[in-house]
């Protein structure tokens, strides 16, 4: 009952702009038709009642190996960088942002919310509120619903949403043991006590625990996971090594013609400054196929070279809603329009979620597999993206598993991750999906296409798309 | 169903009678499937073992083919073992030697192939599919969970007859290979690759763009071809550099006096487990033995020989009776209930009621556990948490699969839930107006179609379906403590239980891995029928002086996993007190020969049995070696019977409490009470732990001869009276010695 007097009221109270911005939309669309030509007449995604979107600006600090250049730097450092690369890039005041949200996997205990950390170091007033999220590889896609969601609900007019990962330094911790024994050891009131609880102390306790890329629920690593996803789907050794090759070419030609606009250089503190991600290489097939397997052996077909690797990164976005960029004086780069998350079995179709997220998606969106012009979608292993192009391209299994009367089709390749992707730029775990969704508004820009999808897989056997439209030129 | 096995026998027309296998080539590699078109699984049947001949003939006179991998295409099963009934159909020793010497030679013709050949297994290899494994020159299996290994022969009274004990042994290694002989333990694909007895292991696959099985298959076959090849090409080595630890094995197991000592240690151990009465087990020892201290000829020799002589056994015609009668007891035999219970609750968080719980959990029932003791409810769940996280420590579920399962559970103090039960199991006190009570309420909350059945052990299911508005849904389901170990459950029908009813508990217990007897609705039902005359037996003969010492061994020694006293102690004297007086009161001077009054003083006295710490022994926790209870044995002295010689000798003694025990069974045969005599089989086996080498009080009959039972019970009934009046189905039999109850 409340919450229906309050929808009523908040209609009410937005009644007027929702005039506004209809006005508003109907102009930019016939300045937007007459300025490119080369876009395809295609009807905007804008829907009656729902708030215009959009992505004002995203940047990254380049993607690096873990354990080179940002070694010895702190989680929130990097997302410090991110931040401060935003504020740099778009001017915006450090008081006008309502909110900001990062996404992050691996946790550095002593900054658990790191997006506070990496905002009060950035320079934000410190009156902006900060949270973090976790959702595995698409933690920063939450991060940037989170924000969605928010400006939709008419709570924030400006958010800066981001991703962190740093893998050059993780929390490894002490056995359960010695952890109790140590937790005793505080509360140990006298000498006899506490040489009591040390004398407990056997080696074995001493042996520390390490955080792995592996299921909770399973026990499984995701390389095994997408190994065996790949031989499900029969996926081969040199389809994988040819697409990573892909990646890795494409990649290096992005970064040559300079078109990765979004990465940002980087002074490291103590050392020199970065501003190329250092994880591109092509290599030759030849070279490639001479790698074995990295997780079943002898007969696996996941290697270190058809994989995505660890990775140290950062990335933020500033999203507003349009009339609030437009006040600000912003010519944003596009709208963030319908999104889905998806979830399935974490053990035999961990790394599906694309082909459970894209026809569900672009059905909520009233689109179909063509009317895309931008495919981006997040490569974890060659291999999990061959699986899910297959899985995407079976009628049995869109019958049998996505009830549907036929197949979801597959993205034409000239379309589909075209800058290169993971596997190549690197693929820190919390801010992947920051890049996937600035990469789309720029290539939609760079190749005059109006729609573009973001998908992406998630450990937890998650998943997520997102449908972006180019911001009329 | 006519047009497939028109289109059966076309192909079999076609392919000149080849049926069950069959190969196609992989560039070099010929992919030789196993698929027995006439049953669920794959066995070697002659004519698999002919089709199997033909393809290897085939196959050898290829130029073209270098490698070969044999595999199955029956979904979780390569070969599941020989075929039963070709071993049962053996007329005499000779023939059953024969038939280990065809095995023998078909296997080693494999083991000898000029080209290498891999054996892929997804699903069970066991017995002479194991043999026929081992004897290729690779082994890869499938980490599924329905891949086991083993050779299981021996739990049907027989030994691996086709070069199982002379190259399992060579493969594992003699202590594991007498591990697997003698247990008949299954083993897991990992363990196996452990072990040596698979080289490489490949892992499920869930589905992709067929259903994950059918895949799975296929990704084994793939990679199959893949080693077959690399074997070819050298890139695979056929034998793995033996690890330090092996070494010093095989180095410690090529000194005879080390091996003779092992023959011994295994030798000694399993004839004090055996007690000499199962054949098999000496024998697998001797083959292995021959083969090794004299060679391979007269280890095949021993082998086969052996095998013929355990086929015409006594032992194990009863052990493969109990298999088959087991297999029948695991189906269904009333159909499918109109609704499947999907929803179960329990009344009673005691022993019994957690028990029911703790198989049902983890079978996908959503179980309701209600109890009016929050101390109960809270043991009771730990019992069921305790048993699930031992699965977790041995790795045989995930952390998470035990907490999915722990989610089917509730246990509460009330009767939230109720409302959709479709099977309500009570398991409170034996008392008939609490069981009336209890049944009342529940009628009150659950829906119509809901079944009460009820777990007593003595009360009368239709005394207590009387108090039923739904008689129809009233049912005796008597499970056996504990729970989870005891296969039996004894299903009791009252004439207005209904056909449905019956099929739904039926399938509940199924799905609870129960083998299923379903008995008519009488005092005692059929297993306590039978348990009681050997308790009463027994406790005259104390009263009668025969020692606890010498009772326990007698029985032991024909074959009861326990001595009889110390079942008593294990059921508690309380227990048996009232259920002696109720079969007494019931069915009058067929159940007496001894005072029940010992039990009432002893009860009186605290000794109730294991339960209380004193019985006829005395228990310490932690303990097990058992002491007499001299203060019981003193009480007994103030009861005392005489014991006329003539029936007290050792055999006598035996069997009184057999004769006793078996005629009972017959007359519940007799009364319709039982449907047949593989269930009375099976029920006294499971519950009352008949000894199986004998295979329970029928298949008795068979061998000892029903007229040689009718003078021997003649000769005790002479003395004792009623307790040993032959039934009339017993007398019948007699007469007519032709009538038997097996073939």
């Amino acid at each position: 009952m409340t919450s229906m007097l309050l929808t009523t009221m908040r209609t009410c109270s937005v009644g007027p702009s929702l005039a506004m911005r209809f006005g508003a939309r109907s102009l930019s669309t016939t300045a937007q038709l007459q300025a490119q030509a080369q876009t395809k007449s295609k009807k905007t995604l804008a829907r009656p009642g729902v708030k215009n979107i959009v992505l004002v600006e995203g940047v990254r600090t380049p993607f690096l190996l873990s354990g080179t250049t940002y070694a010895d730097l702190m989680p929130h450092d990097l997302a410090r960088a991110a931040l401060q690369g935003l504020l740099n890039k778009t001017s915006v005041p450090k008081d006008a942002v309502d909110y900001i949200i990062y996404g992050t996997v691996i946790q550095e205990v002593k900054t658990s919310n790191v997006a506070r950390e990496a905002a009060l170091g950035a320079g934000f007033s410190d009156k902006i509120p900060a949270h973090t999220v976790t959702m595995a590889c698409i933690s920063s896609n939450q991060a940037m619903t989170s924000a969605v969601g928010l400006i939709a609900a008419g709570q924030c007019d400006a958010v800066v949403a981001g991703g962190v990962e740093f893998m050059s330094d993780v929390p490894i911790r002490h056995s359960r043991k010695m952890r109790k024994t140590m937790l005793s050891l505080n509360k140990a009131k006298t000498l006899g006590q506490r040489l009591s609880l040390i004398g407990s102390i056997r080696m074995a306790h001493l042996a520390p625990e390490l955080p792995a890329v592996a299921e909770f629920s399973t026990a499984e690593t995701m390389g095994h996971s997408a190994d065996r996803l790949a031989a499900a789907f029969g996926v081969s050794r040199l389809e994988q090594d040819d697409f990573a090759l892909r990646s890795h070419s494409l990649a290096k030609k992005a970064q040559e013609s300079g078109l990765l606009e979004d990465v940002m250089s980087f002074k490291v503190p103590g050392r020199d400054i970065v501003s190329k991600d250092n994880g591109i290489r092509p290599s030759s097939m030849e070279q490639m196929a001479k790698l074995k397997p990295a997780f079943i052996k002898p007969h696996g077909t996941v290697t270190a070279a058809n994989s995505s690797f660890l990775t140290d990164g950062a990335s933020a976005v500033l999203i507003m809603s349009e009339e609030k960029a437009l006040a600000m004086g912003y010519k944003p780069k596009a709208y963030l329009r319908d999104f889905v998350y998806v979830s399935q079995d974490p053990k035999d179709q961990l790394l599906l979620g694309p082909t459970y997220a894209t026809p569900k998606v672009l059905e909520r969106a009233g689109l179909t597999l063509n009317d895309i012009d931008v495919f981006e979608f997040h490569e974890a292993f060659a291999g999990q993206i061959m699986a899910n192009l297959k899985a995407m391209d079976s009628d049995w299994f869109g019958q049998t598993y996505l009830g549907r009367q036929s197949k979801v089709g597959t993205p034409p390749m000239e379309k589909f991750n075209l800058w290169g992707g993971s596997l190549s730029l690197g693929h820190p775990f919390g801010a992947t999906g920051c890049r996937l969704v600035t990469t789309v508004a720029h290539r939609l820009k760079k190749e005059g296409g109006q729609y573009g999808l973001v998908a992406a897989c998630a450990a937890g056997g998650q998943g997520h798309a997102m449908v972006i439209e180019a911001y009329p030129q | 169903m006519l047009a497939l096995c028109l289109i059966v026998s076309l192909n079999c027309s076609l392919h000149q009678a080849r049926t069950h296998v069959s190969y196609e080539l992989k560039d070099d590699v010929a992919v030789v499937r196993l698929n027995d078109p006439t049953a669920k699984v794959n066995t070697l049947s002659l004519q698999m073992q002919s089709d199997l001949a033909e393809v290897m003939g085939e196959i050898w006179s290829n130029e073209a083919v270098k490698s070969a991998v044999f595999i199955s295409s029956k979904p979780g099963c390569f070969i599941a073992g020989a075929d039963i009934n070709m071993i049962q159909s053996c007329q005499s020793s000779e023939e059953a030697t024969r038939l280990s010497q065809e095995g023998q030679k078909m296997i080693d013709k494999i083991d000898k192939s000029p080209i290498p050949i891999i054996a892929a297994i997804h699903g069970s290899c066991l017995g002479g599919g194991l043999e026929f494994a081992i004897a290729c020159q690779y082994r890869i299996a499938t980490r599924s969970k329905n891949t086991v290994l083993g050779t299981p022969e021996v739990m049907l009274g027989l030994l691996p007859g086709a070069g199982g004990t002379q190259r399992l042994p060579q493969m594992v290694g003699l202590p594991d290979a007498f591990d697997m002989m003698l247990t008949g333990r299954r083993i897991r694909a990992e363990k196996a690759k452990k072990m040596g007895l698979v080289q490489q292991l490949v892992d499920p696959l869930g589905p992709g763009m067929k259903p994950a099985e059918e895949r799975t298959i296929e990704y084994l076959e793939e990679v199959a071809v893949g080693v077959a090849k690399g074997i070819v090409d050298k890139k695979v080595p056929l034998t793995k550099e033996k690890s330090f630890k092996e070494k010093l094995q095989d180095r410690v197991m090529g000194l005879s006096l080390v091996r003779r000592k092992i023959y011994k240690t295994v030798s000694e151990k399993t004839q004090k487990q055996t007690r000499g009465l199962y054949p098999a087990p000496a024998k697998i020892i001797q083959s292995v033995q021959a083969g090794l201290e004299k060679g391979r000829e007269a280890g095949y020799l021993a082998e086969s020989e052996n095998f013929g002589k355990l086929v015409m056994s006594q032992e194990s015609k009863a052990l493969i009776g109990l298999y088959h009668g087991q297999l029948a007891c695991k189906k269904n035999r009333y159909g499918t209930p109109e609704k499947e219970v999907k929803t179960l609750g329990i009344l009673g968080a005691g022993l019994m009621g957690t028990g029911i719980a703790q198989v049902s959990v983890d079978k996908g029932l959503i179980t309701i556990l209600k109890d009016t003791s929050e101390e109960n409810i809270s043991r009771g769940q730990d019992q069921i948490y305790r048993s699930l996280d031992t699965k977790v420590k041995r790795k045989s579920m995930t952390s998470f699969q035990r907490d999915i399962v722990m989610s089917n559970l509730s246990v509460q103090l009330d009767s939230t839930g109720f409302q959709n039960a479709d099977m309500v199991v009570e398991a409170v006190f034996e008392d008939i107006n609490l069981k009336h009570r209890v049944l009342k309420e529940v009628e009150e909350v659950t829906p119509p179609h809901c079944i009460f059945a009820t777990n007593t052990s003595a009360l009368s299911i239709k005394d207590i379906a009387a108090a039923s508005k739904r008689p129809e849904k009233v049912i005796g389901m008597h499970y056996f403590s504990p729970v989870d170990k005891m296969q039996l459950l004894e299903i009791v029908i009252t004439d207005e239980t209904s056909k449905d009813t019956i099929a739904a508990a039926s399938s509940v217990g199924i799905k609870q891995g129960k083998t299923v007897i379903v008995v008519k609705d009488c005092p005692g039902f059929y297993t306590n029928r039978c348990s009681i005359h050997v308790l009463v037996e027994l406790l005259k003969m104390l009263q009668e002086g025969v020692g606890l010492d010498r009772l326990s061994d007698l029985g032991t020694s024909l074959g009861f996993p326990m001595g009889f006293p110390m079942v008593v102690d294990e059921v508690g004297h309380d227990v048996s007190l009232h259920s002696s007086q109720f079969m007494l009161s019931s069915y009058g001077s067929r159940y007496g020969g001894a005072d029940t009054d010992v039990l009432e003083v002893l009860v009186e006295r605290g000794f109730k049995g294991r339960k209380s710490g004193k019985g006829f022994y005395l228990y310490e926790k932690g303990k097990n070696y058992k002491k007499v209870n001299h203060e019981a044995v003193d009480i007994l002295k103030k009861f005392p019977l005489t014991a006329p010689p003539s029936v007290s000798s050792d055999w006598d003694i035996q069997h009184r409490l057999m004769s006793r025990t078996v005629n009972e069974a017959l007359l519940c045969l007799q009364e319709g009470v039982l449907r047949n005599p593989a269930e009375g089989d099976i029920g006294a086996v499971f519950a009352l732990g008949f000894p199986p080498c004998i295979g329970g009080p029928f298949r008795f009959v068979d061998t000892f001869g029903a007229d040689r039972l009718v003078s021997t019970m003649r000769r005790y009934e002479e003395v004792y009276g009623d307790p040993f009046t032959p039934c009339q189905l017993l007398l019948d039999y007699a007469k007519d010695p032709s009538k038997r109850f097996y073939n």
